[in-house]
């Protein structure tokens, strides 16, 4: 009895102590608070109809931004807990243990949890809208790739409070997380929740990519796209091809340490840096991943609030297109140190640079896009213009960095952390800070508000730079990463005070956002038009939110901008007057996809602690729910044509 | 009544007699597209377990070698089994053209048999293999051997199951754009597995025979 009751304790890690038990317990409230109030208001039927179910791409979106900004808050306290402890030398806050564990995860929430759900949210929101289609190639495999993305992030997170937290960093490097040296499920929480959400990223990729390609509406020709539908397009070429590398890489350590094979472990043959590479020949095209949309939402901003065309079309395609086959050819830069010798570090630090060409191209044309266009600060342009210089410091340290000798001295050092921030914050959540005001108003009907929007960048980003540049000083003062604390007398005390207050600022512009998306929910200013930002691209001719069905006809589209074009023409979304509507057909709701990847859950959860019976049963699961799939032929339903007049009346378009 | 589903797609085009039956409707040419891709991400992956076992491959830790461990006839009738079934497959597509279902079937189970015959050798290979005490927990380049080798027999598995599921639905439903377009999807993927193998062949096994 005391034996069970010694492993519960332990299962549960409620010998960790209070921090713990706090957690333990504020999950806890939560979740019976989410499901009483669900009952209360009987919204379980309701949750289940229109969210669980659903394969609206529109939803489907939205619920990946909620995710996301779920996530950017359990990651951004990681974060500042990892602030508050470095925050001065020889504190004790946090343990050596918990600081890695936090480390660890914040890390791999805010680049795989946080970053990837929010820009696929808005390949949702705005690729179909934008092409002029009624939704993705295959509605019910987008649902598969959200659910999947959501079993991964929740079973990433119960480490926090069962079994521990993995601890090898996001880059988990064998072969000091083999078991010989970090046993538990920790390691095992990081390896199976990523596999599962490559899983779905990858059909995200198959999926976009065949949308973008074989589903715009007549006259969108390839060079006529959005450019954030260029992005996308460019994106999910790289996700199809980057992806099965990291489920590789993690397979393979997952089977090292379930199975006790011999990948990378430093006996019987194994080879760590096997590992290495592979990791990066994924991680480098994912940095890419995670910034070329960003780049796209910007290009969307910049060329809407300044009321021009953008600036060098055909030039951002073809340095996007650079970028994606250069951004697999530099991976040797994140290990220069570990001696590939001066011939493979000199081609590698070549083609870095050669990232910077591009790259460079890019912010010229957003800046010509501004000159001289009539600039309206609205709160997503603020986050595009801050952009451009907090990217460029990011962007030519990472230039610095590309230059092996010199990056023998700032490998893993601060400089290293500063560098990384500057693109993945000055560049990616930036974006998607931009991405959620532009497209706010189309997602939810309503405006955020704009005061509360300045006041939320000037916050974020005034204290993103005071917690980040002084790293890079940080860094050449030898300051190393993951330490969880130093000595004094390195003279790095003050600057670390001066930058967990930077962070402390960050914390409160989340916060402003927070409550911006509150007072907005109740007091925003309703968008009535659909067009709040005097558009320039086919998601502002509809509704906000769109009609389910998206376009009660497909448009007609006849150059770039082609809103813009038809607001110029006087033209209206529905084409000449008195073409009439016919039935339009659409794809079913769906409780498979979430059931399948409750199973996905199972199996995960198995293989995490090396339960064999229930690892097998959901995995028995999986395959089941997809034989059920292949049986099930009546999948569609059409869209009366009363429907339609009804809400395109309602919408002002007959 | 399938060809009328173009789904979410919008228009869709008049059934024209010389497109074969799995590219009638929008959907039908969409899933296929999205297919190929898939493969493309695939071959990712199998490409990255031959760079891992090529790189692996000397790493033997003391244990056995390729050379000592690699058996000429099971690897040799494992190809022809799988190459055949390749061939039945084709032929089970080329009677779908021509609209002979039942003779479709056929081929296909024989398809499936032949697969079986292919992973029953490669159990027995295995089984064989962990008698002797050449596991993977043995040394780095069992370790990749197997997975290599393991994840092509798990696909090949799955395509087992997947192929049965298709004849269940044609022998209920027959020849229509659905069963044609599901039928010609899971013969793609069966032969990217042979191609897959025809890989394993030469680098793992003929290679693996000689150095
Ligand atoms: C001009 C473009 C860029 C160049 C030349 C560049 C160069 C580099 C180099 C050389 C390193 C390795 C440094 C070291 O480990 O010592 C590095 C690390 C890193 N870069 Fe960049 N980079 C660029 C853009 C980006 C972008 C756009 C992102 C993401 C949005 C990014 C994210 C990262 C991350 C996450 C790491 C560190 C990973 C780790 O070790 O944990 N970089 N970069
Ligand atoms: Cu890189």
């Amino acid at each position: 009895m005391s034996g069970i009751v010694n492993w519960a304790v332990h299962f549960f890690m409620l010998d960790e102590g209070p921090l713990i038990w706090l957690s333990d317990f504020l999950i806890g409230i939560a979740s019976v608070g989410i499901v009483v109030a669900l009952t209360y208001f009987k919204l379980w039927k309701w949750l289940w109809d229109n969210w669980l179910t659903t394969v609206d791409h529109k939803k489907i979106g939205i619920m990946y931004l909620i995710a996301a900004v779920l996530m950017l808050f359990r990651g951004g306290t990681d974060g500042l807990l990892m602030r508050t402890q470095l925050s001065w030398p020889n504190l004790h806050f946090l343990n050596a243990d918990h600081y890695d564990q936090i480390f660890t995860t914040h890390g791999t929430i805010m680049i795989l949890f946080m970053a990837m759900p929010a820009l696929i949210g808005f390949f949702n929101i705005a690729v179909p809208l934008q092409i002029g289609c009624r939704d993705v190639a295959f509605p019910y495999l987008n649902a598969i790739s959200f659910w999947l993305f959501f079993v991964a992030a929740m079973l990433f997170n119960l480490s926090f409070v069962v079994g521990g937290s993995p601890d090898g960093g996001w880059t988990s490097y064998p072969p000091y997380v083999e078991n010989a040296f970090d046993p538990g499920p920790g390691e095992n929480y990081f390896l199976v929740s990523l596999q599962i959400t490559g899983i779905g990223t990858i059909a995200t990729g198959v999926n976009f990519l065949l949308t973008i390609l074989r589903m715009r509406a007549p006259g969108m020709t390839l060079m006529r796209l959005p450019m954030f539908t260029w992005s996308v397009l460019i994106t999910s070429i790289i996700i199809v091809f980057a992806f099965p590398v990291l489920a590789v890489c993690l397979a393979l350590l997952l089977i090292d340490r379930d199975f006790g094979s011999h990948f990378f472990t430093i006996s019987a043959g194994g080879m760590p840096m096997q590992y290495v590479n592979l990791f990066w020949i994924w991680g480098h095209p994912e940095v890419y991943i995670v910034i070329l949309p960003a780049f796209g939402i910007f290009s969307e901003v910049v060329s809407t609030f300044s009321s021009k065309k953008l600036f060098g079309y055909s030039a951002m395609v073809v340095s996007m297109i650079a970028i994606a086959i250069l951004s697999f050819i530099v991976w040797v830069h994140h290990f220069f140190t570990m001696g590939a010798g001066p011939g493979v570090n000199s081609f590698f630090g070549v083609s870095t640079m050669a990232i910077a060409i591009p790259t460079g191209v890019k912010i010229f044309n957003w800046l010509f896009t501004m000159h001289k266009g009539r600039i309206e600060y609205k709160s997503a342009m603020l986050w595009a213009v801050g952009f451009i210089p907090n990217f460029l410091i990011g962007g030519l340290t990472g230039v610095m960095l590309a230059v092996p000798p010199a990056d023998y001295q700032y490998h893993n050092s601060y400089f290293l952390i500063a560098h990384f921030h500057y693109v993945l914050i000055g560049g990616t959540v930036f974006g998607v800070f931009a991405g959620l005001y532009y497209w706010w108003p189309k997602m939810f009907g309503v405006l955020l508000n704009e005061r509360l929007g300045r006041w939320h960048f000037w916050l974020f980003m005034i204290g993103f730079n005071i917690c980040f540049f002084p790293m890079y000083f940080l860094g050449f003062m030898g300051m190393q990463r993951r330490v969880y604390t130093y000595p004094a007398g390195y003279g790095w005390g003050v600057i670390n005070l001066i930058e967990t207050f930077g962070a402390v600022l960050m914390g409160i512009g989340f916060l402003v956002f927070v409550l911006n998306i509150l007072w907005s929910a109740r007091y925003g200013e309703r968008d009535v038009t659909g067009d709040p930002w005097n558009g320039r691209t086919l998601e502002w001719a509809t509704t906000s939110p769109a009609p389910h069905y998206n376009f009660a006809i497909i448009p007609q589209v006849k150059g770039r901008d082609a809103w813009w074009l038809m607001k110029q023409a006087g033209e209206s979304i529905n084409g000449p007057k008195g073409i009439p509507f016919k039935p339009i057909h659409m794809p079913n709701n769906s409780g498979r996809p979430i059931i399948m990847c409750a199973f996905f859950f199972i199996a995960g959860a198995g293989f995490v602690f090396q339960w064999w019976i229930p690892a097998i049963i959901g995995l028995i699961g999986v395959v089941v729910t997809m034989a059920l799939r292949s049986f099930e032929y009546n999948d569609h339903h059409y869209i009366p044509v009363d429907e339609i007049e009804e809400t395109e009346a309602a919408a002002g378009r007959l | 009544m399938a060809n009328t589903h173009s789904a979410v797609h919008g228009g869709h085009h008049p059934v024209d007699p010389s497109v074969p039956a799995e590219y009638h409707s929008e959907e039908n040419s969409l899933r296929i597209a999205g297919f190929w891709i898939f493969l493309g991400s695939d071959l990712v992956l199998f490409s990255c377990l031959f760079a891992t076992y090529v790189v692996m491959h000397g790493s033997v830790a003391g244990g056995p070698t390729s050379k000592q461990l690699f058996d000429v006839t099971g690897f040799t009738i494992e190809t022809i089994a799988l190459l055949f079934s390749s061939f039945t497959c084709g032929l089970a597509t080329y009677e779908m053209r021509r609209g002979n279902r039942n003779a479709m079937i056929a081929w296909m189970i024989i398809t499936v048999l032949l697969g079986y015959v292919f992973l029953g050798f490669e159990i027995q290979e295995f089984v064989h293999n962990v008698s002797i005490g050449a596991t993977m927990q043995r040394s780095g380049f069992l370790s990749a051997f197997f997975t290599l080798v393991g994840t092509h027999g798990c696909h090949v598995t799955l395509g087992t199951f997947w192929m049965i599921s298709i004849i269940i639905q044609l022998a209920k439903y027959g020849i229509t754009p659905i069963t044609a377009r599901k039928a010609f999807i899971v013969s793609i993927y069966w032969h990217f597995l042979d191609a897959v193998w025809i890989f394993i062949f030469t680098v793992v096994y003929l290679t693996g025979k000689v150095i």
